[in-house]
């Protein structure tokens, strides 16, 4: 394992790069959210602003935490951290998804 | 130098306690061993804090009229025992104290991964509980231990932010053991010990850092979130605001019912070491007793919607909650058959532990099997919010967890302090504990059954006389909670010094000196052989500490040898 966990340098343009696309997204988050996109279709606001929200926090955490350049292991973790938070998120939203769309035996 | 080297014989021998003597030293420690003490001081005295909150509970509910205190004082009253129990004791407990001071010296370390960041975790942990002080002090709060709101963020007129700042920064503390463990089971495990030769106490733990890393920034979340509700009208939790209660309890649970797997997996580690030494056997199904510990801390993560069958949560995530709340009743039954499975045809001796071990397994399955009833969606209708439930995560945690942690304290006091406590007494303290315990809360289960809701300082005079019963239990309870800290005292100044291994057990900790030297050994100790070995102990026993320290040179050199070997080939 050691041999990945020396230091990378990370070449200043890829810093600047990341920030301005970080920039551009937080442009599209303050667009999109004056712009009534549910006239398209009802959630398209919320996906699209969600999706910007995990492409940006996907690049800090690569970029600006160093995580590319880490070992195995220390992804292995982090993914691990985000898979939990999957779990509370589906078994959560799979009581607001099941509250009212299907049909209740007992309510008749 | 020289000189007075060779004279530091058993009589003036340097350990962890008489190293140095100034408070700076202590409270500047970077000793795992130390900083399990200070643990120690904290919790105990949070423990006395919510027996006094039980007390009061007790003594209010001997008459069926509120007579002691009002509704609102009751209602303070349980909050405070409930929270200062969870929080400030019983998920600390074992791990912060147990846990700090043998977890190294089980692996054959000199001290954790981050000795740093272990002193961190205990002035974290005293940062939040001095903030909960202030709460206590400013009248405390009355929302119950789960803060539900829109109670608890728009109509509560008790402490609630601050409170939830308190837990927010006690849950660091939580982490940052968790975080320290785990690492230091990852990297620095003595030559030879590998991950099947672990003590199952060190497999529990492990199970439990999974648990504190991966749960407790929700429970910090949840309760800030609530607090920025309350204080700035921020709608999370309440519908006035278009929040969601019922997301708030998602959350909440989300932390707290892997929580209850953080008391209780410690306690069964404690409990595998006690049984295992006290009957002279190998753990029976030893790999299935360490890999239930990674299940229940596993599932214990899915299951959090139980509590939540009588809310507004859908009944089809009902179904899928209750289904996987009977399946993680499978790993602790492993355990509890395969402890039993241990003690089958095992020379047992019923020294303090012991007693404290076979409550335990009594008690925690009661505990656990009550359980089950609660998780069958129908029945828990019937029981929710009832004193049934209340009597249920009693013996879970009361029976199960404070079990442990007095079996396991009475079992390492020895390597502790150096001293022997008197067993006659402990015997006699842990009887009356157990007989004391029962007494208070399966009347409980009773009237719980018959309909006595929980949280009520007040009730129909049908109940008296279960109440009566278990106000009376719980007096018998707390006689026999204070005779250990008395004998605890007592020993530490007029105890038998002990012998490095007085109750010739097996493990790491048996074979350094009690109390242990700064270090935890003076030599690196070299592990040839699995977990609960028991049949080369009598040897080493004969053998005397000399003839240990000559076999870990030895093997250790026989390793190195055998790396270079390797190094060659490769």
């Amino acid at each position: 394992m050691a041999e990945h966990t020396e230091h990378h340098i990370v070449p200043i343009k890829v810093y600047i790069a990341v920030f301005l696309a970080l920039m551009v997204f937080t442009a599209i988050t303050v667009a999109v959210a004056s712009f009534p996109l549910e006239n398209i279709w009802g959630p398209l606001n919320i996906i699209v602003a969600l999706t910007v929200a995990v492409i940006k926090a996907t690049l800090v955490i690569l970029y600006f935490m160093h995580v590319r350049y880490s070992s195995r292991l220390t992804q292995v973790i982090i993914v691990a951290g985000i898979f939990w938070l999957l779990v509370l998120l589906l078994f959560t939203l799979a009581d607001y998804a099941s509250r009212s769309g299907w049909p209740t035996p007992l309510a008749q | 130098m020289a000189t007075e080297t060779l004279e530091m014989t058993a009589e003036k021998r340097v350990t962890y306690l008489n190293v140095s003597h100034t408070v700076k030293s202590w409270l500047l420690t970077l000793d795992h061993k130390r900083i399990g003490l200070l643990y120690l001081f904290a919790i105990s005295f949070f423990f006395l804090i919510g027996g006094i909150y039980a007390t009061l509970i007790r003594l209010e509910l001997v008459t069926p009229q509120g007579d002691l205190m009002t509704a609102d004082t009751y209602n303070r009253v349980f909050t405070m025992h409930g929270v200062v129990m969870i929080f400030f004791f019983l998920i600390p407990s074992i791990p912060a104290v147990l846990g700090n001071f043998l977890l190294p010296i089980m692996l054959g370390a000199k001290d954790v991964a981050f000795p740093r960041l272990n002193l961190l975790s205990w002035y974290v942990f005293m940062v939040g509980a001095g903030l909960f002080m202030l709460t206590m002090i400013n009248g405390g709060i009355d929302t119950g231990w789960t803060f539900y709101p829109p109670y608890s963020s728009i109509y509560s007129n008790s402490q609630v932010t601050l409170a939830g700042v308190a837990i927010f920064i006690t849950g660091f503390s939580s982490i940052l053991t968790g975080l320290n463990f785990m690492v230091t089971i990852h990297t620095m495990r003595a030559p030879g010990l590998t991950w099947f030769r672990l003590p199952l106490f060190v497999w529990a733990h492990y199970a439990t850092s999974l648990i504190q890393i991966l749960g407790t920034p929700v429970i910090a979340i949840t309760v800030l979130a609530l607090a920025l509700e309350r204080t700035f009208q921020i709608g999370i939790f309440d519908p006035k605001l278009g929040g969601d209660p019922v997301l708030f309890q998602h959350l909440f649970w989300f932390y707290s019912h892997p929580a209850v797997y953080i008391m209780i997996l410690p306690s069964m580690g404690v409990i595998s070491e006690i049984i295992a030494n006290m009957t002279r056997k190998r753990v029976f199904g030893y790999h299935f007793v360490a890999f239930s510990s990674l299940a229940i801390a596993v599932f214990g993560f899915l299951v959090w919607g139980h509590h939540m069958f009588t809310s507004s949560q859908s009944m089809y995530a009902g179904f899928i909650f209750s289904i996987i709340s009977y399946a993680v009743a499978i790993p602790s039954a492993i355990k509890t058959f395969n402890w039993t499975a241990t003690i089958y045809k095992g020379s047992v001796s019923y020294d303090t532990p012991m007693i404290y071990a076979l409550a335990f397994l009594g008690l925690f399955t009661i505990g656990g099997m009550t359980g089950l009833f609660l998780s069958a969606l129908g029945l828990d209708v019937h029981l929710h919010d009832t004193y049934f439930v209340v009597a249920h995560f009693h013996y879970v945690m009361v029976g199960g967890a404070l079990s442990g942690y007095l079996g396991g304290m009475h079992f390492w006091w020895p390597k502790i302090t150096g001293k022997l406590y008197p067993e006659v007494w402990g015997r006699i303290s842990a009887v009356i504990i157990f007989l004391g315990f029962n007494l208070t809360f399966f009347p409980q289960f009773v009237m719980g059954y018959l309909g006595m809701p929980r949280r009520y300082h007040a009730y129909v005079p049908e109940f008296q006389i279960l109440h009566v019963l278990s106000s009376a239990g719980a007096s018998i309870l707390a006689i026999g909670f204070i005779m250990p800290i008395i004998y605890f005292a007592w020993s530490i100044k007029y105890g038998q010094p002990a012998p490095n291994n007085p109750w010739t057990a097996v493990g790491l900790e048996w074979q350094t000196t009690s109390p242990p030297p700064p270090e935890n050994f003076n030599y690196t100790p070299v592990v040839e052989t699995e977990a609960y070995e028991f049949e080369h102990v009598e040897e080493i026993k004969n053998a005397g500490a000399g003839e240990v320290k000559r076999r870990h040179k030895e093997s250790r050199k026989k390793n190195a040898s055998r790396q270079s070997k390797n190094c060659q080939t490769s």
